[in-house]
């Protein structure tokens, strides 16, 4: 399978502290990878290199390679908003816009263009099934979608980066804020999406990383530790300290 | 939560080392009590074999419970699976020797070889140093030492067939001791079979120590 996404040499530096300190990581297309590791070791910055989120904060150093297919996102001609579009991203808290749950779908669409409202409809239905959220909120389209609860307004926003048509979902700790059956959900959409999508999902829940990642990268102190097929690492781990981690030995 | 999985593991070693040993006396004993001829240590031995059974349901009741609970995974989840299988293997021993106690029982009182029953003990002999070979194997989790030790099965099956052998040559010389040959062929059975167990054994120590599933027979 060839990749969708690799990254090469990866440092990144918050003013004169690095945080991420020089590793090589790519993801295959129609896969899902998961990066695990203790808090502070780095995934979630790593996650957010890859549509160019650490942008937005102050006195951040990134260097090393980022590619979506062969374009280097940091190239200089490269527009962000596409970028993001085609790199989606859905956080840990449910973020839904203070709008009707339509218009927060409809929100990922205006971002790829202009649609007849005909065209429209039909897209956002079919964004909320993707996301499998449908058939519980297509009486409602027109309800604030932060009225619902916190499993919907996640399926919402992933229904919001669906419509925008990505070629990569990065999840960030998404399902660490809902309930077993609301996760189960999420992790069942997943499953169902990595058909057309490729998805890249930090968790904490070693469990779910078993269960849904074809992939799992472990990383610790800003380093990558390994990369490893996610039935070879939960059974036999390339590194001790792996097995240590994930059996809570530390972390 | 550590420190607790640490102890319930430690307490799994503990309860496999002690089946080990306690399957290991009873083949001793069941062995001994086939060449003494000694009904009364046979019957004691067939009493006692519900111990065996108990350990092994206790085995798997804890290693069930802390892969439910505690959800290991890399080698703390292959220490406890190798652990529950190999007390299958355990358990398969002990109602091996169990029958070599009940063939005791059969025979007593009839025609006997005792040339043939001196050669019963050796190979007796040579199935309990593999299996306490292999005990140590697991202690150390050495699993150059298992696939090593398995080794010796080949020993053992060739020990088997020329006894085989030995019996029928003898059951013709000595026709009254046809009931005691049969006996010796199905002790020889499991004797062999016990062989069989034991490099099972050093199968799921390699599976512990590397996470291959090998066969080593």
């Amino acid at each position: 399978m060839t990749a969708i996404m690799t990254s090469t040499d990866v440092h990144l530096a918050y003013g004169a502290k690095e945080a991420l300190h020089g590793f090589d990581l790519s993801f295959k297309q129609h896969e899902i990878s998961a990066l695990i590791g203790p808090s502070g070791c780095g995934k979630s910055t790593y996650l957010r290199c890859l549509n160019r989120m650490n942008d937005l904060l102050p006195d951040v150093t990134i260097t090393g390679t980022f590619k979506l297919g062969a374009q280097d996102i940091y190239a200089a001609k490269v527009d962000v908003v596409t970028l993001r579009q085609r790199v989606g991203m859905v956080f840990q808290q449910p973020n839904p816009f203070p709008f009707s749950v339509y218009e927060n779908v409809a929100f990922g669409l205006n971002v790829v263009g202009h649609y007849a409202k005909a065209d429209l409809d039909q897209r956002v239905e079919t964004s909320l099934k993707q996301a499998a959220v449908w058939d519980e909120v297509k009486d409602h389209l027109t309800e604030n979608a932060r009225t619902f609860s916190g499993g919907q307004q996640q399926r919402i926003c992933l229904a919001r980066v669906l419509a925008a048509q990505p070629e990569v979902i990065l999840l960030d700790e998404p399902t660490s804020a809902l309930d077993p059956i609301s996760s189960a959900k999420i992790e069942q959409t997943l499953l169902t999406l990595k058909a057309n999508y490729s998805i890249i999902i930090v968790t904490h829940n070693l469990q779910q990383a078993a269960r849904i990642s074809d992939q799992t990268a472990f990383f610790l102190n800003g380093q990558l530790v390994e990369n490893t097929p996610t039935q070879q690492i939960f059974i036999k781990p390339q590194q001790k300290t792996t097995s240590d981690y994930l059996n809570g030995k530390f972390g | 939560m550590r420190a607790v999985f640490d102890r319930k593991l430690n307490q799994l070693r503990q309860s496999f080392e002690a089946m080990g040993l306690a399957v290991n006396q009873q083949i001793q004993a069941a062995t001994q009590a086939f060449i003494d001829h000694d009904k009364a240590a046979a019957q004691l031995l067939i009493d006692a074999d519900q111990a065996t059974n108990t350990a092994e349901v206790n085995l798997e009741q804890q290693a069930l419970e802390l892969i439910v609970l505690q959800q290991p995974v890399a080698n703390d989840f292959r220490t406890i699976i190798s652990i529950l299988k190999a007390s299958s293997d355990l358990e398969r021993i002990g109602d091996h020797a169990v029958n070599i106690a009940r063939e005791t029982i059969n025979v007593k009182g009839n025609t006997r070889l005792p040339e043939v029953e001196a050669k019963i003990a050796v190979m007796a002999g040579k199935v309990r140093t593999m299996l306490i070979q292999m005990l140590k194997a697991d202690l150390s989790l050495d699993a150059t030492a298992a696939r090593n030790c398995a080794q010796q099965d080949r020993l053992i099956d060739q020990l088997y067939q020329a006894i085989r052998q030995e019996i029928v040559l003898a059951n013709q010389a000595t026709p009254a001791a046809s009931l005691a040959s049969t006996s010796y062929l199905l002790v020889i059975r499991l004797l062999e079979r016990i062989g069989d167990h034991v490099v099972n054994l050093a199968e799921w120590i390699v599976y512990s120590v590397s996470g291959e599933i090998v066969d080593l027979t």
